[in-house]
């Protein structure tokens, strides 16, 4: 079974966020990047299924230079390629653009049986890239898995969907399908041996501007960026005793903020 | 462009699905010229016509046997090229996020997802307000194009109910099924548990519990307030409760009218998850935990004695 899984570089999620002076990006100094926390556990279940299927899983991200490093924590994890699109010093951040040239990827790899993907990048909270991906590489879809079985060649998937409901899936080959977090539970940390394999392997380049995708589709364009309201200060509740604290709890509950 | 919108949603035997109206209301104040809404159910044509409630002027009712996304978009997709809708709207539920992220790649479409606002610019533009690094910024977005796409985040604008019932006509599902195949769809195991994603009300655990076996006084106070329940990831990281219960950066963002935080520091991790929540309560001992920044009304008390004292009261 050859497995892609796609993965996102993003900003560690303890990152103080600043608008840059242009209003329309944030400043990336002093930002330390990291795997996208999402996509740690998507490429948890891709080795843990490329384990039971006796297959292989390449590891595929879009981004600058500094890319690569995340790569190598993935190929320590179990991936056993990688694939670097490389935006150079700029950074492109729209999604259908990134699924193009992802899909542009996929397609010169010849078979692939399932590519992995998300529920989001941390950063741009989207969660569009995935379906858009499945779309343009003409594959059937399932977003929001969290569980996923191998049986015959196919995927027993189960979702979570609004309502309390559990819906189950029987989804064949090829296809894209998109892990919730921990569908195969906790990302596992690489021992220091698995790094120093991943030291091995190779990450192949890949030029963006090979890809022949056009700029053009990017039609969302952020006008400005603003932090958002702060909450008005709220209060303490005082009172003689925690009874006496908890009653007028309930009365503001009640008749201030008509919430009960 | 035309600035009119085409809302896609659901419809249940017991009414719209409650984000499908948020969309219809939304699109309403977008300031468009006309909301025409799809509504894929079964056995629920009856109940599409309260879409004209929130603003639809007319709806195109689809019976779905069965759930597929492949024939969900090669119908909407019919409806678009007909009626050239300069905005497609839906919810960022669970098949909206899917079914506006295909139509935007077949489309080539510009699309704004999980979206807080929705409005016309003068321009004829749709512009959209969208949540990025969870919350930490909001980015106001132009649509370019003439057909463009945007998802609502749910539980985030008010749904209205001010018209009138609409029209519904029948629109048959196009295309065919894919290698995606619905085999079942049930209650979640769990039971009675309300969803987190769409709860009015919130109560949620953290750090302060001390113990996986304490999270029931989580569970006691949830009861009568018909709650769903969450947990800080420091909580799911140890195992006490499953990932979909973690509300925070790398997990739900929830906005619930009122949200209650017991034993939680408030981590930025778990503030960016719940600061959106009408009115929130914080129950902590320790009066310098930054929940009591964003909280409305902070109790400052042991939560294993102030925690059950609330539920009693509640329960009344």
């Amino acid at each position: 079974m050859k497995i892609v899984a796609c993965v996102r570089q993003t900003p560690d999620t303890e990152t103080i966020v600043k608008i840059a002076d242009n209003k329309t990006s944030i400043k990336t100094d002093d930002i330390k990047y990291i795997i996208g926390p999402y996509d740690e556990y998507s490429l948890e279940a891709a080795v843990q299924i490329k384990d039971e299927a006796k297959g292989e899983v390449t590891v595929l991200s879009m981004g600058p230079n500094r890319v690569p490093e995340t790569l190598r924590a993935c190929l320590a994890r179990g991936a056993d390629s990688a694939v670097h699109i490389s935006t150079g010093d700029e950074e492109i951040d729209d999604a259908l653009v990134v699924a193009s040239a992802l899909a542009a990827q996929v397609k010169k790899m010849g078979q692939v049986d399932v590519v992995f993907t998300s529920t989001k990048g941390s950063d741009s909270d989207r969660g569009a890239v995935s379906p858009m991906l499945a779309e343009l590489l003409g594959l059937p879809y399932l977003g929001l898995v969290s569980e996923i079985q191998v049986a015959d060649g196919k995927f027993e998937c189960k979702r979570q969907v609004e309502g309390g409901i559990v819906e189950s899936f029987t989804v064949s080959t090829p296809a894209v399908l998109c892990l919730e977090q921990g569908v195969r539970g906790q990302a596992r940390y690489p021992s220091l041996m698995q790094i120093m394999k991943a030291k091995k392997k190779k990450i192949e380049t890949v030029d963006f501007a090979s890809l022949g995708v056009d700029a053009a589709l990017n039609k969302v364009e952020i006008e400005t960026l603003e932090y958002p309201p702060e909450r008005p200060p709220g209060r303490i509740i005082d009172g003689d005793s925690l009874d006496a604290k908890l009653d007028e709890l309930v009365r503001l509950l009640k008749e201030e903020a008509k919430v009960l | 462009m035309s600035k009119s919108v085409l809302v896609v949603g659901e419809v249940a035997s017991d009414g719209v699905v409650k984000a499908t109206l948020e969309c219809i209301s939304e699109a309403k104040r977008s300031g468009a010229d006309s909301v025409e809404a799809i509504l894929f159910g079964s056995s629920a044509k009856d109940a599409a016509a309260a879409a004209g409630k929130a603003g639809a002027g007319s709806v195109k009712y689809v019976e779905e046997g069965s759930y597929s996304l492949a024939q969900r978009a090669a119908t909407v997709e019919g409806v678009i090229k007909e009626s050239n809708p300069g905005l497609v709207l839906m919810s960022a539920n669970t098949y909206g996020k899917e079914l506006a992220g295909v139509l935007a790649a077949r489309l080539q479409a510009g699309f704004a997802s999980e979206c807080t606002e929705v409005r016309f610019g003068d321009d004829g533009q749709p512009r959209a307000v969208r949540p990025m690094y969870s919350g930490k910024v909001l980015a106001h977005c132009k649509l370019n194009g003439a057909t463009t796409l945007a998802t609502l985040r749910q539980n985030t604008v008010a749904v209205t109910d001010d018209g009138a019932d609409a029209a519904v006509s029948d629109l048959a599902l196009a295309g065919s099924t894919d290698g995606v195949v619905l085999t079942g769809s049930n209650s979640d195991a769990a039971g009675g548990e309300v969803d987190l994603s769409e709860a009015s009300v919130v109560v949620a655990g953290g750090r302060g519990l001390k113990e996986p076996e304490n999270f029931k006084i989580i569970e006691e106070l949830a009861a009568p307030l018909k709650a769903a329940i969450g947990a800080t990831r420091m909580v799911v990281d140890a195992g006490w409760k499953d990932f979909h219960y973690q509300v925070g950066q790398t997990g739900k963002v929830v906005t619930p009218s009122l949200y209650i935080a017991v034993g939680i520091s408030g981590a930025i991790q778990h503030l960016v998850g719940m600061q959106n929540s009408g009115c929130i309560v914080a129950i902590n001992n320790d009066p310098g935990a930054p929940i009591f920044k964003v909280a409305d009304y902070g109790i400052v008390a042991d939560l294993f004695e102030a925690t059950p004292k609330l539920t009693e009261r509640l329960k009344n």
